[in-house]
């Protein structure tokens, strides 16, 4: 299916990151946001503000980040695309609806625009210190999908990717940016809307009375239905059966977990996105995301000078984590350093599969992206 | 010859028997919701039932509409985004004193502070019923609870009075005595536009009924008969409930505001003129 023409801006623009991550989510047919202001997401649902009423979206600005959260599945169940765009002390308090939407299985996107934490930290300076909470600050097991814009472009791509992947997988999709992309300036091209795929949502087309809102159709994801069709569906952030009503056992609950986890976990490959550079016979690869990626592209170009081979892996996707990309590379080379605004996170999933190799992190407290001087360092070190 | 029970095509009857306890009164108030239905002539299939956490966050479970059991206290902001995706649908929120007005205060005041199209419906009960009796924004002075052990200090809500200084067009507070007058709300709050809240005080004998010494649930509807007084517009100001003393009970508001989604239409339709797209559904 195209995108509906109403809401692509379709041709070059100079936008930032912000901006170019509302105009995705418009091409992505997003047409509900719930939002609270915080910087530095805030621009985002401004420019859905303005742009929404003309695109026959509803933006409404709630009380808090805990009524954004679950705004936007109300919306969803009442047949809209939705998101909600926040930052670090937003994201915390969104972490229950982060659970409630993989429980109900509804496909949504929350935008997070990483500021220095923890607390009200620095929030007009950049981190990428969220990644754990991402995926794992959400009570209980569970899995989602978070993706990492390096730029302005991505923003835009990679909003509208999270949009289809929500819809295609029912899982809330999470736009894993950070101030400096989310502030940044640049070039952005948005493709005419019959150049634009949308993954529609899969609406049931059971008989009203032989409908399963949680049976597992294709891929291990149900259908869906949205409220006033007739279906009289039940739904719940309790442990539940295939008919939505509450299944508090233990057999009960290993199913449901099974499946809501394995939807992700068997199709982690297929969900991979990563950008690798010269990774075919190098010494040392450098595994990074999001701002950094860029910062590290400068540092890899420094010990290249130097003639030693050094690929580069972008994770454009960074969860599901790919895995399998990672260990390949780690019995290929000597070291994978792992450069991250933060004290280390995604360097432990490293570490976790990259047996063989030497695992290096280049930390980052936040508040600037690193000095690539600082990588190229760590590079030749790790090397030694 | 059988007889169908008029009240059964509203409930999932597969999940039966609820949980709630012998005297409770939620399903007193559930009984006189079917019957409110039934009277609105709103058809089963456009009404949505959303609920928070608690006794009375099952209502949703057992209503045999689209039905929505949410966070504990985001029933109110989960059934907003329900309601602005989807206007051809009746929102109700059914949920109890605990869930809407400690942890879901916030959002009970700014629904209602924007008129929201959609119906709250409050089972009072003064505790929290499912996690053993504890203290609730509306549990009154003296009242003995589980966290108030030596009787409750903290001065309590008083909900219609809330209700309506944050907006709310449709105010009526009853006890599970007053069946008949809980259905005429019910049906009234249903077919009024805006944002409608009705507070039913009801027993819950297992935990509050039992520490204040109230007695069976029997004992509570003789009290809830003796106290009451209806008062129908009268000030909300003057409905404060105590421990003892009179449950003012009747309909205190019902008055005409534009809603939030009318507002925003004609607001957009003013400023925009044809640049305006109205959502579709």
């Amino acid at each position: 299916m195209h995108a509906d023409p109403a809401g692509v801006l379709t041709g070059a623009h100079f936008l930032d990151g912000d901006h170019a991550a509302c105009e995705g989510a418009l091409a992505a047919e997003c047409r509900f946001v719930a939002g609270y202001p915080i910087t530095p997401s805030t621009e985002v649902v401004e420019r859905i503000a303005q742009r929404f009423p003309q695109v026959g979206g509803v933006f409404i600005q709630m009380e808090d980040e805990l009524a954004s959260s679950i705004a936007i599945a109300g919306a969803v169940w009442g047949g809209k695309r939705a998101m909600t765009v926040t930052s670090g002390p937003g994201f915390s308090l969104m972490m229950e609806h982060l659970g409630f939407a993989v429980m109900t299985e509804t496909p949504c996107v929350f935008i997070n625009v990483q500021r220095g934490g923890p607390s009200t930290g620095l929030p007009t300076l950049p981190a990428q210190a969220d990644m754990m909470q991402a995926r794992w600050g959400s009570h209980g097991d569970y899995e989602i999908i978070a993706v990492s814009p390096n730029s302005p472009q991505e923003c835009f791509d990679l909003t509208l990717k999270a949009f289809n992947l929500a819809e295609q997988y029912r899982v809330p999709a999470l736009v894993m940016m950070d101030e400096c992309v989310g502030h940044m300036m640049e070039r952005v091209v948005i493709p005419k809307p019959e150049e634009i795929e949308i993954y529609p949502r899969r609406f049931t087309t059971a008989p009203l009375d032989e409908y399963l809102p949680f049976a597992p159709e294709q891929n291990m994801v149900p259908t869906m239905v949205r409220a006033g069709q007739g279906y009289r569906f039940h739904m719940t952030g309790l442990t539940h059966n295939e008919k939505g009503y509450p299944d508090m056992t233990v057999s009960g609950q290993a199913r449901l977990l099974t499946r809501l986890t394995d939807k992700i976990k068997k199709n982690a490959t297929a969900l991979t996105d990563v950008v690798a550079d010269q990774v075919d016979g190098a010494e040392a690869v450098v595994i990074s995301y999001g701002i950094t990626s860029r910062v590290a592209m400068k540092a890899i170009q420094m010990v290249r000078a130097q003639g030693r081979r050094i690929g580069s892996l972008r994770l454009r996707t960074v969860w599901p984590f790919p895995e399998h990309v990672i260990r390949d590379l780690a019995s290929n080379v000597r070291a994978l350093v792992v450069p991250e605004l933060n004290l280390g996170q995604i360097v432990r999933e490293v570490e976790r599969l990259g047996c063989g190799a030497r695992v290096v992190g280049v930390p980052h407290a936040g508040g600037t992206v690193h000095d690539p001087a600082v990588i190229a360092q760590a590079i030749t070190e790790a090397l030694r | 010859m059988s007889v169908e029970n008029p009240v059964e095509r509203y409930l999932r009857t597969d999940r039966m028997p609820h949980i709630w306890c012998p005297g409770c009164g939620i399903g007193t108030t559930v009984n006189c919701f079917t019957r409110a239905i039934d009277e609105s002539g709103i058809p089963m299939d456009r009404l949505a039932v959303v609920s928070g956490i608690g006794c009375t966050g099952r209502v949703a479970g057992y209503m045999h509409v689209d039905s929505f059991h949410t966070t504990h206290g985001r029933a109110i902001p989960f059934a907003t985004g329900l309601k602005l995706a989807a206007p051809d649908v009746k929102v109700v929120v059914y949920s109890g004193d605990g869930d809407l007005f400690a942890i879901g205060g916030n959002h009970f005041i700014h629904a209602a502070r924007r008129n929201l199209d959609m119906t709250v419906i409050c089972v009072n009960n003064l505790t929290y019923g499912m996690t053993g009796g504890q203290l609730t924004p509306t549990t009154p002075e003296e009242a003995i609870a589980s966290t108030m052990p030596y009787g409750n200090f903290e001065h309590p809500f008083n909900l219609p009075y809330l209700a309506e200084s944050c907006g709310a067009v449709y105010v009526a507070r009853w006890t599970t005595y007053h069946v008949t007058q809980i259905k005429k709300s019910m049906k009234e709050a249903l077919l009024k536009k805006g944002f409608s809240f009705i507070e039913i005080i009801s027993p819950c004998p297992t935990l509050y009924g039992r520490r204040n010494r109230i007695g069976d649930s029997l004992d509570e509807m003789k009290t809830y008969k003796t106290r009451s007084q209806i008062k129908n517009g009268a000030d909300t100001k003057s409905v404060d409930l105590g421990m003892g003393g009179p449950i003012v009970v009747g309909k205190f508001v019902d008055r005409e505001r534009i809603t939030y989604q009318d507002a925003m239409e004609a607001f957009y339709t003013r400023k925009l003129g044809d640049r305006y797209a109205r959502a579709s559904h």
